[in-house]
């Protein structure tokens, strides 16, 4: 290839070598056009925008006008339900990323090298990280932890009579949380993939030397993993951070009981599109950006120590 | 177990008892887990009055009943809904597919200035947060007069907004060999003939789990299709399931159940069919 490609070059005069290059531009700019368009029509375009108008009194219902950075004050010292909203995300994703990685990490130890049926458990676990999104698991979800549900109608087996977790404020966004937990199979499988790319001669050498298992975990697997389990964490704290639909539906809509489950999004959401006070929804909308902006550069350096480009399985 | 080249008996061998415990843990969780789909699916095919008294998983006495019942229990048939479910979803594959490979090939194989600093602008979008778009893009939308109908859902994606599935297919199309692209433009193939005649057919992997991602997750968005259509011959089966849930409060869990069900099933056979693309996509880029 590099013997045809210096002959090429070598006999091609330099215009000719230009004018390539130009018909390459070009037509890579052509390749992109659809992308260049949604980027600056879908994406770009409205970013700016929502920052225009976070500093309006913007809905739709009647021009704005320019309120400075009153939202921005108002946020955070008048509206006891943004607050509410901010903290009840922080709990849940403080909550629920922690236990969610840990029995990823955990059930990927256990299903990793040359275990029979592998494929099969990896399978059931990842499972409900597809249907964890969707309207009906999170119906199934308030009806298992309803007053009469299914997790109260086990609990009765044992002589307990549970509360309505979901209609509880002190529970309910205890079951959200599990149902974050139950969708681990997601980093699981991107655990196991981390597993795989640690020789399996440094364990040979370890065991040669002696250490034990656990001495082997903790020498090897753990220091190896460590950027998978950062990367791991980051995405996972960006996602939930962005949690809406499961919360939109244990509550009837409306963050309950008691702003108990008020997601960020759903409290931008009734912002936006319930009281049209979209001026207020954009200035949110800007700082759950700088929230998560700061996560990102963060997940950006990490993806440096887990994507191999050029990688051959 | 014959086959093995373990010369101990199989009984005799060291750890038996330990694998077998950690087998027994290993589908024991995995029953836990599925326990609420599995009993969600028996209490669909119980009578009304059943569901919530059995907690076991088989019914004792099966029916058919909650499926006649939620099927035809909103102002359309379930199938209406799904129809308009189907109709948005494909239309986001092809979407997807298309946009998204044309991005990736020009991103992995071209040269053109300023390469670096879009490839950067495509990661970062990746990671962008919905909402911080969502109130002008509403604003666009509905100028244009495009609420209440799928243009708000669909055209993004012909646009490659998904801005993951180009990352996607940069990483597949980086470890094909370029000496492919080099032999067919020495038989005097151009560009477009390269893409769609050697990178694309190399790309199946790579499109089949963009293919069923996007499946997935346009079936399963509830956010932008609640958003977008709220006219009762508009929704999609996420939005008439809420509409169902809302509707029918707490009572007629029977039927609801069914049409849950209904919902899933899609999802789990493409589950089912494209396990291997799936579990790929996840382990080399990290999606869900």
């Amino acid at each position: 290839m590099h013997e045809s490609m210096s002959i090429s070059l070598s006999v091609t005069p330099e215009r000719a070598v230009n004018a390539n290059r130009r018909r390459e531009a070009l037509t890579a700019y052509v390749f992109l056009a659809p992308w260049f368009l949604g980027l600056f029509i879908i994406t770009v375009g409205p970013i700016l925008a929502s920052l225009y108008l976070s500093f309006t009194d913007y809905s739709l219902l009647e021009e704005g006008s320019w309120v400075g950075a009153d939202n921005y004050v108002k946020m955070f010292t008048q509206d006891d339900r943004f607050l509410t909203s901010l903290k009840v995300t922080t709990v849940y994703v403080v909550v629920s990323v922690p236990l969610q990685l840990a029995f990823a990490l955990l059930l990927a130890l256990a299903l990793d090298r040359g275990l029979r049926g592998l494929s099969f458990y990896r399978s059931i676990y990842y499972l409900p990280s597809l249907l964890g999104g969707s309207v009906a698991i999170a119906i199934l979800w308030r009806k298992l932890f309803g007053v009469d549900g299914l997790f109260n109608a086990m609990l009765s087996v044992f002589g307990i009579e549970g509360p309505g977790w979901v209609s509880d404020p002190d529970t309910a966004l205890g079951t959200l949380i599990l149902l974050h937990v139950w969708t681990f199979g997601a980093p699981m499988v991107i655990f196991l993939a981390g597993l795989r790319q640690i020789p399996q001669s440094y364990y040979e050498a370890a065991s040669v030397d002696g250490a034990s298992r656990l001495r082997q975990f903790r020498s090897i697997t753990l220091p190896l993993l460590t950027p998978i389990i950062f990367f791991n964490l980051v995405l996972e704290v960006i996602k939930s951070f962005q949690s809406f639909t499961q919360s939109f539906i244990v509550s009837g809509g409306n963050g309950g009981p008691v702003d108990s489950t008020l997601f960020y999004t759903l409290y931008l959401y009734l912002k936006g599109f319930k009281s049209y006070e979209m001026g207020y929804a954009a200035a949110m909308a800007w700082v759950l950006l700088l929230i998560i902006a700061g996560l990102t550069g963060v997940n950006f350096l990490a993806s440096k120590y887990w994507v191999f480009y050029g990688d051959t399985k | 177990m014959a086959t093995r080249s373990n010369a101990v008996p199989f009984l005799f061998r060291p750890m038996r008892g330990g694998r077998l415990l950690k087998h027994l843990m290993l589908a024991g969780f995995g029953l836990l887990m599925l326990y609420p789909l599995l009993w969600m699916i028996s209490s669909s095919l119980k009578p009304e009055e059943l569901i919530f008294r059995e907690p076991g998983l088989l019914p004792s006495t099966v029916t058919l009943e909650n499926y006649s019942e939620g099927w035809n229990a909103l102002k359309h048939s379930f199938g209406y809904y799904l129809w308009n479910s189907a109709v948005i979803t494909g239309l986001s594959v092809l979407a997807n597919l298309v946009a998204c490979s044309l991005a990736a090939y020009a991103f992995a194989r071209l040269n053109f200035p300023l390469k670096k600093l879009w490839f950067a602008v495509m990661l970062g979008s990746i990671m962008l947060p919905h909402h911080v778009t969502v109130v002008p893009q509403y604003i666009l939308f509905s100028n244009l007069d495009w609420i209440n109908t799928i243009w708000p859902l669909v055209v993004p994606k012909f646009l490659a907004t998904d801005a993951f599935f180009i990352f996607l297919m940069v990483q597949f199309i980086r470890t094909l060999p370029r000496e492919l692209d080099e032999a067919a433009a020495i038989d005097g193939a151009g560009y477009w003939r390269v893409f769609l005649q050697v990178i694309l057919p190399l790309c199946t992997p790579a499109l089949a789990t963009t293919g069923i991602f996007t499946f997935i997750w346009t079936w399963n968005d509830f956010f932008s299709q609640n958003l977008y259509l709220t006219n009762s011959d508009n929704l999609t089966v996420a939005v008439a399931l809420r509409q169902f849930l809302d509707s029918s409060g707490e009572s007629s869990w029977g039927p609801m159940f069914a049409m849950s069900i209904v919902s899933l099933g899609p999802i789990f056979g493409f589950f089912l069919a494209g396990q291997k693309y799936l579990i790929r996509g996840v382990a080399t880029t990290g999606l869900k």
